[in-house]
């Protein structure tokens, strides 16, 4: 099929340097957009969380004051979300996966990342490890809004942000991998935002 | 929690735009026939690319606001002055173009009969779309399940479906002004106004909230507040932060 040319549509293109960096089909933003599927919950720290279960010898938690004396790092990344904006040069401060899943022995090939109100997403373990994900409380030098996921949220930039669980409270290390939230709705599994995985079969 | 999964590969097709009625000043109706339909579940979205001649591409994405029931698939998109895509459909898109989409997209942000009521649908703005879908849809399917729809617009002229409202149990607010004669609402939805409006938690309405960030925040952080069970709660968010 031949694409059709919408008469009179001229758009707006970014420039050169960064459209290199935004993925097909996607746009830049300046806002940060919210989505999501639900009220935005407010639990205090003192009950917050944060588990490795699963298929792991030793299952590990740690609490908030706990979470946040673990060493952090300053994550500047792209992100990529599948409603179509991508934002250039986000900045994080939150722990690396690998710190917390060092040491860690599990034969799981999957994670199922879980949060407060239900939500839930699934990512090959390897996606997750080797410097490519976080649990990220600062945005920008500030705690992380809770529109936006606070006090807590995975990072996984390499992958659209609906990957990027807000509200995490732990990850599920699983043999098999399962649907999570929006991957059982139709959204793809993986989720590559260069190669357009949008939904099922993309 | 009941799960509608797309099984079906979403490709792109071409619709063509059978008419474009202005709703407000700001909004436009697209009515449009797609090629190939298998039809839809109220509240879903659509994903709409446009094409410059050079080849250069934009996708958004916009609620449907058609039933499932009705002739067409119709979209109503709000234009944002310095927008890409929506000043083009709003302003320059016609009858007798043609529309690339793909879709339906969304199986959360749905209301079919099964899921039950009672039904309270909380609009803001343009997020008023998907919400139009439901009521439409129940009326057509017959459905006995109750159903309220509480919109917040800034003024009247910016009613999206005015006339139409009126055949639903629709209160209004108008947040920016207070027109003579008005016997609806004013101010924004909060506590007070969705203690009067809606069902009490302890009936336990399914509820719908679709607008912008700002206004879904308030009004799920109130709907919490008053006790109404967070699982309750479905969520869309669009239009400018
Ligand atoms: C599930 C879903 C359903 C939706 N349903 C509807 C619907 O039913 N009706 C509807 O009207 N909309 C709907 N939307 C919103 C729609 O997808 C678009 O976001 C909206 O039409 C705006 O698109 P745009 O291209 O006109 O604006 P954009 O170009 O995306 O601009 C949006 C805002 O960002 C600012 N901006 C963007 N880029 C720049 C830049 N480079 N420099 C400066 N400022 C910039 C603009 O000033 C503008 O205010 C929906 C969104 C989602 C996710």
């Amino acid at each position: 099929m031949t694409t059709p040319i919408s008469r009179g549509f001229h758009g707006r293109r970014s420039d050169g340097d960064q459209a290199a960096r935004v993925p097909p089909g996607n746009y830049l933003t300046r806002d940060f957009p919210v989505l999501s599927a639900g009220p935005t919950p407010h639990n205090p720290l003192e009950s917050w969380t944060f588990d490795i279960r699963g298929e792991v010898a030793e299952p590990r938690t740690w609490t908030w004051e706990q979470f946040i004396a673990l060493p952090s790092e300053r994550v500047t990344v792209d992100i990529h979300c599948v409603t179509k904006w991508s934002k250039l040069d986000t900045s994080w401060i939150g722990v690396s996966l690998d710190t917390l899943l060092d040491g860690v022995s599990s034969s799981a090939g999957y994670i199922l990342a879980f949060s407060d109100g239900g939500y839930s997403t699934n990512i090959p373990l390897d996606d997750v490890r080797d410097g490519k994900a976080w649990i990220v409380y600062e945005y920008e030098d500030k705690p992380l809004a809770p529109e936006h996921g606070g006090p807590a949220r995975l990072l996984v930039p390499h992958l659209y942000f609906w990957k990027s669980a807000k509200w995490v409270r732990g990850i599920e290390l699983r043999q098999e991998d399962a649907p999570g939230f929006w991957e059982g709705y139709g959204y793809h599994n993986y989720g590559d935002p260069w190669k357009e995985q949008r939904y099922t079969d993309d | 929690m009941e799960r509608t999964a797309i099984h079906r590969r979403l490709t792109w097709q071409y619709a063509s735009v059978v008419d474009v009625v202005a709703e407000t000043a700001r909004t436009k109706t697209i009515v449009l026939h797609p090629g190939d339909w298998d039809g839809h579940l109220a509240g879903q979205h659509v994903d709409v690319r446009l094409t410059a001649e050079d080849g250069y591409q934009a996708q958004r994405s916009y609620s449907i606001a058609s039933a499932p029931e009705d002739e067409h698939l119709v979209l109503t998109v709000e234009k944002l002055n310095d927008g890409e895509v929506s000043p083009y459909l709003t302003d320059e898109l016609r009858a007798g173009d043609q529309l690339e989409l793909r879709g339906p997209i969304g199986g959360y942000f749905v209301w079919k009969e099964s899921l039950g009521g009672p039904l309270l649908l909380v609009g803001g703005g343009s997020g008023v779309v998907p919400l139009r879908a439901m009521l439409r849809h129940r009326r057509a399917s017959g459905s006995g399940v109750p159903a309220r729809l509480l919109y917040s617009a800034r003024t009247r002229d910016d009613l999206i479906y005015r006339q139409e409202l009126g055949g639903f149990d629709a209160a209004i607010t108008l947040t920016r002004e207070q027109p003579e004669g008005w016997t609806g609402h004013s101010g924004r939805v909060g506590r007070k106004l969705l203690a009067d409006v809606a069902w009490p938690p302890a009936e336990r309405p399914l509820v719908y909230v679709c607008g912008p960030t700002g206004f879904v925040e308030a009004v799920a952080d109130a709907l919490l507040a008053l006790g109404h069970d967070p699982a309750r709660i479905r969520t869309e968010r669009f239009g400018p932060t």
